[in-house]
Order: structure tokens, then sequence, then C-alpha cells
């Protein structure tokens, strides 16, 4: 069957069956209560939830084979929390675990290869894999597709019962002997724990892990004690040369300076950008530059923003130092600089990141979004956008929140340049769909801006970029330009078998990722 | 032409190739094509290469391309170099001029 961009799916893959996607706005939430395992405790005064090792914690939840452990990503590459528990749960001779983490977790020594290979794990539910694991899983590693997931549906999949935690494992920068804990503060601070938060409240099973066990009660709170079983201090929850990077810097790349500044220059010529507008610019070079030159925009005009959401980078604390937005909204901390804000300014808050993006909840903040700035791999002529795999079909990463902010945001923008080497990036039928067309509204590049004449803010934009002098050109023009300079790459080659399972953030197939077929050596 | 001696023109860095042309007497045109944009330009590489020894009307050749995505413009320059350094003859700027 094909779903409404056009993809071919199988009715099923194994027990997984398929639900294809509809458009950017036509599923519904069901009407039954929201799932979780939380049961009620029992405390009384002198229990201690302190275990001495990762291994008492693992005997302690009464994991079991086939049960489903969950990890947030906070610590990003600098992560050994996960490298630890899965360690002390093959230890234990434990086998077919749910490995479900918040993100993409590309952890070396211990690799999530190994701990497949030894058949620890034999499913993944998370929002992209990439590196090793990333490979292995493209070439067949293994038996059931890896399910990936927006950052908005992984909430939502949790409350419909679709990711059911059992033991959920959250590594905190600092935490106290009853649970409470926090990424805030502490040698390795992380900033927001919010993709934890609905782990914590959904989980049959709750450990707080830290290597820094402050005195009770641990202030600031991210995650209450209400939710949490055990804790346990390990020596080292991460590398804090990786956790800690400071403020990234700004790329001197010209060709992203400029399709960041002709970002921002859309945004700012836009009826949308006034007292009050709120926007998201992400973490990647692009992005950060874009922040900076939005800022002069706001500057120059006397504009400032109500608010930013989303993973938070230096360059967006700079703006709110500087008084240009009212609130910093983070589900998510990219750098030092922002990880550390959080605890100092009252201005910049740790938020759920199923309030920033569940789609089936009562409100997620994303849906009061002017402007989405969003990175990709590819697009093609029907704005469709691939954040997923690279031009050989290898996964380059994650899909992230990048869906989500375009199906929320009044006016997304995808940055990308044409060309990346001889990759064409604007192409006609992009390898992997993650985010329709339908909620792509501008694509920038470094050869123009062009406009979805199908996305619901056309007319508008299109008048205010006009008016404001910007050269307008077609998508089909930028693919033109692309293949006249890389020529015509030849299709990458699959098989027959989905290996990885794309959910839209509703939950339906939007499309799916087949074996890559070896090359001939 | 005739490659006289060992030649080499182009880099490793990103978007450029490097090639090493050697004499390769009596054995025709041989290619070592390491890419890593293989998959989707393989067969176009090949094609470059062939049809710009072709040009120089070099028989005989072996060709190693270390490729790090380079435009077929790019690969096509490296190779020209590559040629006229090998076979110690200048490049005929006036081929340019049409």
């Amino acid at each position: 069957m094909k779903n409404a961009v056009g993809r071919e799916l199988p009715e099923r893959i194994g027990e997984y069956v398929v639900r294809p996607y509809q458009g950017a706005y036509a599923a519904v939430p069901s009407t039954e209560p929201v799932h979780t395992l939380r049961t009620a405790g029992k405390h009384v005064s002198g229990d201690k939830k302190i275990l001495p090792d990762l291994a008492e914690a693992v005997r302690a939840v009464g994991l079991k084979d086939g049960m489903t452990v969950s990890f947030h990503h906070s610590f990003r590459e600098g992560d050994e929390i996960i490298g630890q528990v899965l360690t002390a749960i093959r230890e234990q001779g434990i086998k077919g675990l749910k490995f479900a983490p918040s993100a993409v977790v590309n952890i070396k020594n211990p690799s999530i290869v190994d701990f497949v290979k030894d058949g620890t794990i034999d499913r993944i539910e998370a929002s992209g894999i990439r590196g090793e694991l990333g490979d292995a899983v493209l070439s067949g590693l293994m038996e059931k597709p890896v399910i990936l997931r927006t950052h908005g549906s992984r909430p939502r999949a949790i409350e419909a019962g679709e990711l059911v935690i059992d033991v959920a494992f959250i590594g905190a920068s600092a935490a106290d002997e009853y649970g409470n804990a926090t990424g805030q503060i502490g040698p390795n601070a992380c900033g927001s724990l919010g993709y934890s938060f609905i782990d914590a409240a959904s989980a049959a099973k709750v450990v707080v892990i830290t290597d820094n066990l402050v005195d009770y009660p641990c202030n600031p709170v991210s995650i209450s004690q209400q939710y949490v079983d055990y804790v346990v201090a390990v020596d080292r929850i991460g590398d804090p040369e990786k956790i800690g990077k400071g403020a990234a810097r700004m790329t001197k790349n010209p060709r992203d300076l400029m399709i960041a500044e002709r970002a921002a220059d859309v945004m700012a010529a836009s009826r949308l950008f006034r007292e009050n507008f709120s926007f998201q610019t992400g973490a990647g070079a692009i992005s950060i530059a874009c922040t900076k030159y939005l800022a002069e925009r706001m500057e120059q005009c006397g504009v400032k923003a109500s608010f930013a959401l989303g993973g938070m980078t230096a360059a967006i604390v700079e703006m709110y130092k500087k008084g240009l937005v009212r609130v910093l909204e983070c589900s998510q901390s990219f750098d030092a600089v922002a990880a550390r804000a959080i605890a100092n300014e009252p201005g910049i808050v740790e938020i759920d990141n199923a309030v920033y993006s569940n789609p089936f909840s009562k409100g997620s903040m994303l849906d009061r979004l002017n402007f989405g700035v969003l990175a990709a791999l590819e697009v093609d002529t029907d704005f469709n956008v691939n954040i997923l795999t690279g031009s050989s079909g290898e996964m380059m990463g994650g899909l992230g929140g990048g869906p989500d902010v375009a199906a929320g945001a009044d006016i997304s923008i995808v940055c990308l340049p044409v060309v990346r080497g001889r990759t064409p990036s604007v192409t006609k039928r992009v390898f992997t769909c993650c985010t329709p067309g339908e909620a792509v509204a501008c694509v920038v590049t470094e050869a123009g801006i062009a406009l979805n004449p199908r996305h619901k803010q056309y007319q508008e934009l299109k008048e205010d970029l006009e008016q404001a002098g910007l050269k307008l050109v077609t998508i089909e023009e930028l693919q033109q330009i692309a293949e006249s300079l890389t020529g015509v790459p030849k299709p990458i080659e699959t098989t027959d078998r989905v290996v990885c399972v794309v959910e839209y953030r509703d939950g339906t197939v939007i499309d799916v990722i087949r074996e890559i077929k070896r090359r001939d050596v | 032409m005739e490659i006289r001696e060992p030649a080499m023109a182009g880099t490793l860095e990103s978007s450029d190739c490097q090639i090493v042309l050697r004499p390769n007497p009596g054995r025709g045109i041989e290619i070592d094509l390491d890419s890593a944009v293989e998959a989707m330009f393989k067969d176009s590489i090949l094609e470059t290469v062939k049809q710009t020894l072709a040009e120089f009307a070099v028989t005989d050749a072996s060709v190693e391309i270390r490729d790090r995505g380079a435009l077929d413009c790019v690969i096509r320059a490296r190779l020209q170099c590559a040629v006229c350094r090998g076979a110690k003859e200048s490049y005929d700027w006036t081929k340019e001029d049409g």
C-alpha cells in the first residue's frame, strides 16, 4: 500500500502493524486514559533508596528477559551511563531487552552493537541511530525493525501504550539519596532533563544514577523523589569533556553563513516578525549562525521575542541576556553555557519534552511557534525532508524534533546547501521521507529561497518576501542547479527487508528504510 | 600521449580527488577507484576517466583515484594535469579557446 506521501509500505513488518501516514494533521488520538506502568509506592521514615551499585539496582527492579529499558540522551556523546547499565544487565544474563532511549546515542566502548550481538538487546526504539549501530542495522544486524520516533512522538507513544517502559534509568549530574535529581548543577551538568519526565512518570520502576550525590534535598529538582525507586552513585556518569562542551563556535563557512543570513532575512521579512514573536532555531552550524543574524535583525528593528523553544544554545542565552527574548523554554541544552543558564536565570526554564512537542496532549509549546528553523540532509521537489539517511543510504542522524517543529510552527524554514561535496541535497525524491512537504513553508539555500505553494502560509509569506525584495526561485530550479553540478546519481539499491520504521509524530508510518544492498567489492 | 613517469595531481581534501598515474606499457588502462560517492557516481567517474584519457590519446596507464566527492569538472581537471605531468608535456591551453 501507499501512504499520503507516496511511499510504498508493507501492511505488516513482522508483528508491527503498519498504519499508513494520511496527512500532517489527519490522525486523531484515542479517547482512552493515558497508559502508564507507574504504581503507588509506600515509604516510611527511615527507608533508604540508595543501592551500592548498578548490579544491585538491576536485581532490585526485577529486570527480566524481554523487558523495556529507557535512558535519556542529555549527556549526548559523553554518556557513560548506558554502557555501564547495559554491562550490569548483561552480567546477570538478562536477554532480549527492548532498548528505548529518548534519542540517538552513539556510544562507544562498549557500543550498542555489542549488546545486540550478544542478545542483551533485540529491539530498539529511538529517535535515530547512527555511527556503528546505524551502519550495522542497515546491513541487517537486527531481526526486528528499529522504530524511529520524533521527540514529540515518544511521549505520545508512551501515553498510547505503544512504548511501555519497564525500567527507566535516569542519569543526573546531581541527586540526593532519596531520588531528587537534576542535570542543572554539578561538575557534569547537562542542563535540561526534559526527555526523562515522561519516563519518570510512566515507567514501572525508576532508577536515578549520579556521580554527584548531594545533601538532601537536592535543589533544584528536575526529577522528583515521588517517582524514583532507587538511587545509585557511580564513579562517572560520563566524559566531562564531551558533556560540558562549551559554546559552539560560529561557523566560518561562507556558504553556511550566507544560508543562515538568508533564513534570518526570511523571518525578518515576515509579518509575523513583530513584538512578542517566538522562534526555535536548533543547534547545527547554520542554525547557530542564523540565531546570531536573527538577533541582529531584532536589535535593528527593536523587536523582542516572547520565547525561544527546544534545544538551547549559548547564542540564544546571549539573546536572553540582551533582553531580546523573555523566556527560554529548554527541553534540551546543547552546550555548557545553555546547560548552566537554567539554574542561574529566572527566565531560562527546563521544560518537559512532552510539553515541548507531544502532538496528542492538551497543547504543546511548538504549536505556539511563529518560526522554526530546521536542518536537513535532503529535501525534494515535493518539499519532503530527509533528516535520517545520507547519500549512500547510511544512517546520519535522528528525527529529533524536526517533524514536530515543522508541523507546529507557523513558518518552518528548512536550511541546507543545494549540494554537499558531490551529493545533491535538493533532489527529485528524498531517500527517506521524515517530514512531509505539507508542513514545510520554505527552503533556504545558497542558490535561492523556494516557497512551498502547498503550505498554508504561502500567499502571505510570498507577499512579505517580495515586498522585502528577496528573490524567490522554485524548488524545481534548485533541484536542477544541484543536478547540473553533481550529475545524476544512481539510486541506492535496497532489498525488500525493512530495517527501520519511520513513524510520523502521530504514530502512522511515513516511510520505511530497507536493508541496503551491499556493493560488490 | 605516453605516460613516461609516475605523476600525481590533486589532494585528499573534501570535494577534491587525488590522482596517481603510472606507466602501464602494453597493459591498457587500469583504474583503481576509491570514492566517497561510489554508490552514486562510480560509473560516471569511470566514464570521465576513460573519456579524458582518450582525449589525450593515452592508451596505457594505471590510474589510482582517491575521490573525496569531487565534482566531475574537478576530476577531469586533476586527471588532465596528471596526464601532462606524466607525459612531461605542457597542457595545450589553446584547447580552451573555442
